[in-house]
């Protein structure tokens, strides 16, 4: 069993929701993420999405292209994210997700990222543009090797192709709660919980949701029907608005001990 | 030669449908409207109608004699795509796809621009068929196209400035992808180009192939034979799809797609992606694209805004890929060159895209005998051009 299972029976166990932020690996530089990625395991985090920044983002609102600019404007490369996870995972036992558009990969050949991947320890990949019909050949090459490719359905998405994503996915279905772009919101759309309901019903496979998720009553109100919750614009602004490496570790520390609390012992 | 895509959006290894999983039911409706609706007797008037009496087609195939005489080559001939409403081929696209939002009962229309051509073009067609129009375009064209904004809001079109990575056309587009997840239920997203997920880039290439029908019928009836060159400008390659279409199973013609190699493919500021790019995954498609080692995706340059694009459509791709049509490259000063050399010897100011495959033809024609026949694609007028084009003959002029 892969990490990202174990985590989740675990925290199954114990009655927990898991709390999955996300940052963009170089914003504003490579050291600032590693010291934010350690504090916020430490802090609460059951799980991280690491963000590869890349060029032209179509998935992402204003606060997540600003930084996935500034983490391109630091130099930062697939390479370079792949670097930090191999400096993290002997520090680290909790689950590091990579989330990036296609084409880095793509263009480091699947086979080439896949193996480096599971040899740096990634525990899973997270890649908007690849829906399975694309991404046979990369998450196929990924499953392998124990990452886990794991997929996103939408509110959009029909009961078929829930099934279908539900059952291909691996780790966890990201359900993407609103059609929209990545963003903090005040209150999480309609409709979310019947999806993730209904996505739950399909398999065995834990259901995170994400997309517009800011606030601890946000993450109560999720934890009543999800397995977790992805946290990404909120801890970016975060990022983006302290004036030195230290406030950023410091001030994304306590949203993230502030976001878990109401996840804990939570679960129906 | 097979050149319809596959089931899956792929002509050969390009093309297919990366979008995130909210686009992948509007692009499944599209998938599923598109093919049923265009092929539909009321649909085909209807769009025959306002092609004829709305757009000015067919546009004619115009001998360009004093440019074959001076070339001393092959005959030239000239399809007369400026001649077409609002000044270009973009407008067989658009009325298409504003006709098929219509039908669909999407009432609300987003389109991208660079220079302002295509959106200019979506907004005619919208205030046409009375639908809501919005156009994202780079705050940097905003700025150097204050006239296209004025003229797109004219035609009753919201225009909203885009702020976000190089601020020009791809930017648009990523804004544009944005807006169409985030209203996906009333919104029809018309893109400008044979590019962009399936069904995109065949049905662009579909809505355009109205060039390259009028082409091929009006040689014959003029010439009574084929042409034996086909030449036309590639920046995301609507044009040149659409007028290389209908001659792919004519194995005498050469096609001929003209890239923008902007100061030079050395230099490394240009648009060449067939010449010069890789295989990349960009804008819902895998085709050829300008990209650094790490996959990023580099800004193009030309002096022509229209061929301004990091990708090309992967049907193009798969030509050159196939051989079947080759892909050559002309500079910024040659297209300023056809510019001045079309407008002085034919009368006729052609767009800086077109420019590209006049400076080309005229290269080609004179390796060609006088028995031989070549088309160029005159995609759109230049009178868009005309103030830029003055600007960089006064610095010329005192460099």
């Amino acid at each position: 069993m892969g990490r990202i299972s174990e985590r989740f029976e675990t925290l199954a166990a114990r009655g927990e929701t898991a709390l999955i932020p996300f940052l963009t690996v170089g914003d504003p530089d490579i050291e600032t993420s590693e010291a934010i990625v350690l504090s916020m395991a430490e802090a609460g985090a059951d799980l991280i999405e690491l963000g590869v920044p890349f060029s032209d983002p179509i998935a992402e609102g204003p606060t997540i292209q600003r930084s996935s600019e500034r983490a391109l404007e630091s130099g930062t490369s697939l390479h370079a994210v792949l670097e930090l996870v191999s400096r993290l995972r002997p520090r680290l036992d909790i689950p590091l997700i990579l989330m990036g558009y296609a084409n880095p990969f793509f263009t480091m050949g699947y086979e080439r990222f896949s193996k480096i991947a599971a040899e740096v320890g990634v525990d899973g990949i997270i890649v908007p543009d690849l829906p399975p019909e694309e991404g046979d050949d990369l998450y196929g090459r990924c499953n392998e090797r124990g990452v886990d490719g794991i997929l996103l359905a939408a509110p959009t998405t029909t009961p078929d192709r829930l099934e279908m994503l539900a059952g291909s996915s691996r780790g966890f279905l990201y359900y993407v709660s609103l059609t929209g772009v990545t963003g903090a919101r005040s209150q999480i759309a309609e409709g979310v919980e019947d999806g993730v309901r209904a996505a739950r019903g399909v398999g065995k496979i834990p259901v995170c949701v994400g997309f517009g998720i800011s606030t601890p009553d946000h993450a109560r109100t999720v934890s009543a029907y999800a397995d977790g919750v992805v946290v990404g614009s909120a801890v970016v602004n975060r990022i983006e608005a302290a004036t030195s490496r230290d406030e950023a570790v410091a001030n994304v520390a306590s949203y993230i001990a502030e976001m878990k609390a109401p996840l804990r012992a939570s679960q129906d | 030669m097979n050149s319809e895509p596959d089931e899956r959006g792929f002509f050969g290894e390009f093309g297919g449908r990366y979008v995130p999983e909210t686009l992948v039911a509007a692009i499944d409706e599209l998938t599923e409207a598109y093919p049923r609706i265009s092929e539909s007797a009321e649909f085909k008037r209807e769009l025959d109608d306002l092609l004829t009496h709305y757009a000015g087609r067919p546009t004619p195939l115009t001998f360009a004699a004093r440019m074959t005489e001076e070339v001393g080559g092959a005959k030239i001939y000239l399809k007369r795509e400026d001649l077409a409403h609002t000044g270009a081929h973009k407008i067989n696209n658009v009325l298409g796809q504003a006709l098929l939002a219509r039908y669909m009962g999407k009432p609300r229309v987003i389109a991208e621009t660079g220079a302002g051509q295509h959106g200019t073009a979506t907004a005619t067609a919208c205030a046409l068929l009375g639908l809501e129009c919005e156009v994202y375009m780079g705050e940097e064209d905003v700025r150097r196209q204050a006239l296209n904004v004025f003229r797109m809001e004219l035609l009753g079109a919201k225009v909203n400035p885009v702020s976000s990575g190089s601020k020009t056309l791809k930017d648009a587009i990523n804004e544009a992808m944005r807006d169409w997840v985030t209203n996906i239920h009333d919104t029809y997203y018309c893109i400008g180009s044979v590019m962009g997920p399936h069904p995109y880039p065949w049905m662009v290439r579909n809505f355009q192939r109205v060039i390259g029908l009028e082409a091929r019928k009006q040689i014959l009836e003029i010439e009574g034979r084929l042409p034996d060159a086909v030449v036309a400008c590639v920046g995301g390659g609507s044009n040149a799809m659409g007028i290389f279409h209908p001659f792919v199973d004519d194995e005498g013609v050469e096609l001929v797609g003209v890239e923008p190699g902007g100061e030079g493919v050395q230099s490394g500021r240009h648009g060449a992606t067939l010449t010069a790019g890789v295989q990349a995954i960009f804008h819902g498609k895998k085709t050829y694209v300008l990209t650094d080692d790490d996959g990023q995706i580099f800004p193009a340059h030309s002096i022509s805004a229209g061929l301004d694009y990091p990708g090309v459509g992967p049907e193009h791709a798969y030509l050159r890929d196939t051989g079947r049509a080759k892909y050559d490259v002309i500079n910024d000063d040659e297209a300023l060159d056809g510019f001045i050399y079309l407008s002085r010897t034919e009368g006729i100011i052609p767009a800086l895209e077109s420019s590209h495959a006049v400076a080309h033809a005229r290269k080609l024609a004179a390796q060609m005998s006088s028995d031989q026949i070549l088309i160029v694609n005159l995609s759109g007028r230049g009178d868009k051009d005309v103030s830029e084009v003055r600007d960089i003959l006064a610095r010329q002029g005192t460099d």
